[in-house]
Order: structure tokens, then sequence, then C-alpha cells
């Protein structure tokens, strides 16, 4: 199961990266899409069901723009506190709780929280994530994790848990 | 198009001017990583600008060796075994 | 007038890049470095790619740009949270002014039960 949905991976990237129909490219991508999965095959997702539920590719739609967006307030907020010439941070490391349960969630959750204006997750332990702040506005758990977390976490449920 | 290739190529000498001066090690590794992914940009730009296309199969190529490169970095900081 | 626009959306990434990397030189302390670095200059350089998706279209090119922005949004976060981690266990100090330091505390608190 695991390595068909990675054969099928492997060879659309195959096609992407190609992206002509002839049929000596066809053969070669089959061969070393064949190759991949079986390789890599057992290494991958823990539950490869999830890529056949079509609400999951929808939920992920709906994710791409918010992140974006996020993502270029990000870079304004960054550029004005690099340009402003008293360079207004205040810096610090707090913890934030997450609900989310499986490891690939997570990853992307820290992964979103790196592109979200002024956070940059530093480790994981468990449900707990320690989180660079540029500048703090909550120092204690709960209010850290409404603050960062809530934006992101459940679209995120929806998508990979 | 060469104007924007220039600037890149400005903007990775403040990268460098981090390397040479970065107080600590991690300063040091976080420019040689920001350098690489400027590095991806200016290989795009310069497929388009020379037209030939194996330059945009180097930049993404480039994308993971900086990659591979900035983990066995940071694993090395952190004082663990590679297999962790 | 694809080139048109795809030449602006360039120019836009290449400025990204260029507050990426001057908040690279001028930011007090690691931490602070690495989140301006990470955050402008992956957004740059991926305004670089789509730029050059709308400049060359539905070419061998463009596609080849297209499928370089989602592996940049993979690795680059990811490459900054370990780095991170490693400057942490490294034992590099967060800058004099900053406000807190729970993952500190959280080790040390661990070390001593």
């Amino acid at each position: 199961m695991r390595r068909i949905v990675l054969f099928i991976i492997a060879f659309i990237l195959w096609l992407l990266l190609t992206w002509t129909l002839n049929w000596q490219h066809l053969l070669v991508g089959v061969i070393v899409a064949i190759f991949v999965a079986l390789l890599f095959g057992n290494m991958f997702v823990e539950e490869p069901r999830k890529f056949f539920q079509i609400k999951r590719y929808f939920w992920f739609l709906v994710y791409i723009p918010l992140f974006l967006w996020e993502c270029l307030k990000a870079n304004f907020d960054v550029a004005y506190r690099v340009l402003h010439p008293k360079m207004p941070i205040k810096p610090g490391i707090v913890k934030v709780k997450t609900g989310l349960k499986s490891e690939v969630a997570r990853t992307m959750l820290a992964n979103s929280i790196t592109m979200t204006p002024g956070t940059l997750s530093v480790d994981i332990d468990g449900q707990y994530l320690y989180i660079h702040w540029i500048y703090v506005r909550a120092t204690e758990v709960e209010e850290a994790s409404r603050m960062i977390v809530s934006k992101f976490e459940p679209l995120l449920a929806r998508i990979f848990d | 198009m060469n104007t924007l290739i220039i600037i890149l190529i400005i903007l990775c000498y403040l990268c460098l001017y981090r390397a040479w001066r970065g107080p600590t090690i991690p300063d040091r590794m976080v420019a040689i990583d920001i350098l690489g992914i400027l590095v991806v940009g200016i290989c795009a730009l310069l497929a388009i600008t020379t037209g030939r296309d194996f330059l945009i199969d180097i930049a993404l190529a480039w994308i993971f060796l900086s990659f591979i490169g900035t983990l066995a970095l940071a694993k090395y900081l952190s004082g663990r075994k590679f297999d962790e | 007038m694809n080139e048109t626009i795809g030449t602006i959306i360039i120019i836009i990434g290449v400025l990204f890049d260029a507050i990426g990397c001057i908040g690279l030189v001028k930011l007090p302390d690691v931490y602070n470095r690495l989140q301006a670095a990470t955050k402008c200059v992956t957004l740059g350089t991926c305004g670089i790619m789509f730029g050059i998706f709308i400049y060359s279209g539905f070419t061998s090119l463009g596609i080849k740009a297209l499928v370089a922005i989602p592996l940049i949004f993979l690795t680059s976060p990811t490459a900054a949270h370990a780095l991170a981690r490693g400057a942490h266990l490294f034992g590099v100090k967060l800058w004099k002014k900053s406000v807190v330091d729970r993952y500190r505390e959280d080790k040390e608190s661990n070390q001593n039960d």
C-alpha cells in the first residue's frame, strides 16, 4: 500500500520534471519509480490510506492561501523590524502546547510556525513546542498557544490527523 | 535581468561577511545555509538569461545538497550521531 | 505581457532577498538572524521561481521552477529548526536583552531531577 502511493508520487514528480510524453522517457520513469518505491517504501508515511480521502485535499486548498498570506505578513514584519533604525525587538523562547497527534501534522505545524510573523520553532517535546519569538507578547503557555498555534491547528487537524 | 543577478551576488557577499565575522560557529552555519538558497536563485535567473535549461536542474539539485549539508552540520552541533 | 509580470515578480523576490540579507548582517544574535534570513530568503527565492514560471509559461523550464517552490518551502524551515536546536544545544546564549527562555529552564529542571 505504502509502496503504491510512493510509486504514484515519484512517477508524477518524474512526469513534471521531464515534461514530455515520449515513450522512452515514460519507460525509464516507471523503472526508476519502481526502484524508489521498493527501496524507500518502508520509510514512508504511517497511514497511506489518508492519501485517498478527497476531503483532505479540499482543506489543503483552503490552507494554502492562509499560509501564503501569513507568509507575506511575516516578511513585511521582518522588513519593518530590520529597516527601523531602533530595531524594535524583544526576543525570547516561549513554550506552547499543541493537540495534534500524528508526526506529519506536527512537522507541518512547526514549518507553518516558522513562516508566520516573528516566530521560529526551536524544538519539539511530545505535546510541547519551544518557540523563539522576536517580540514576546505573552510568556505563559496557554496565552502563547492561543496567539501562535490556534490559527493553524484546526485546519492542520483536518488535513493530516 | 543582469542587474538583478549582480544584486544577488552582492547579497552573497553580505552572507560571506557574516560567515567571516560571525562570533560563534552557528552564525557561520546560518550564513552558509542562506548562501545556498541565494545560489539557487542565481542559477534560476541565469537559466532564463542565457536560455540554457540545464541550469535550473542545477538549482533543483542545489536545494537538496544545501539542505542535507545544513542538517549534517546541525547534527554535528548538537553532538549526536548521524543515524539518531 | 507575461514577461513584464514575471519580471516584476522577480524584482519583488530579489527585494525580499535583500531585506533578509540585511537582517542577517544587522540583527544581534543567532536566533534573530535565523528568523529574518529564513523567512525573507525563502519567500524571496520562491518569488523568483514563480516569476520564472510566469515568464516562460508551461515549458520544461517553467514547470521545473514550479516544482522547486514546494521543495524550498519544505526544506528551508526544516533546516532552520535544525540549526536553531543545534545552536541551543551547542550553548549559544540568547541576546542579553531577551525576556524569557523556557527551553533552558526546562532543560535545567530536567537535569536537577
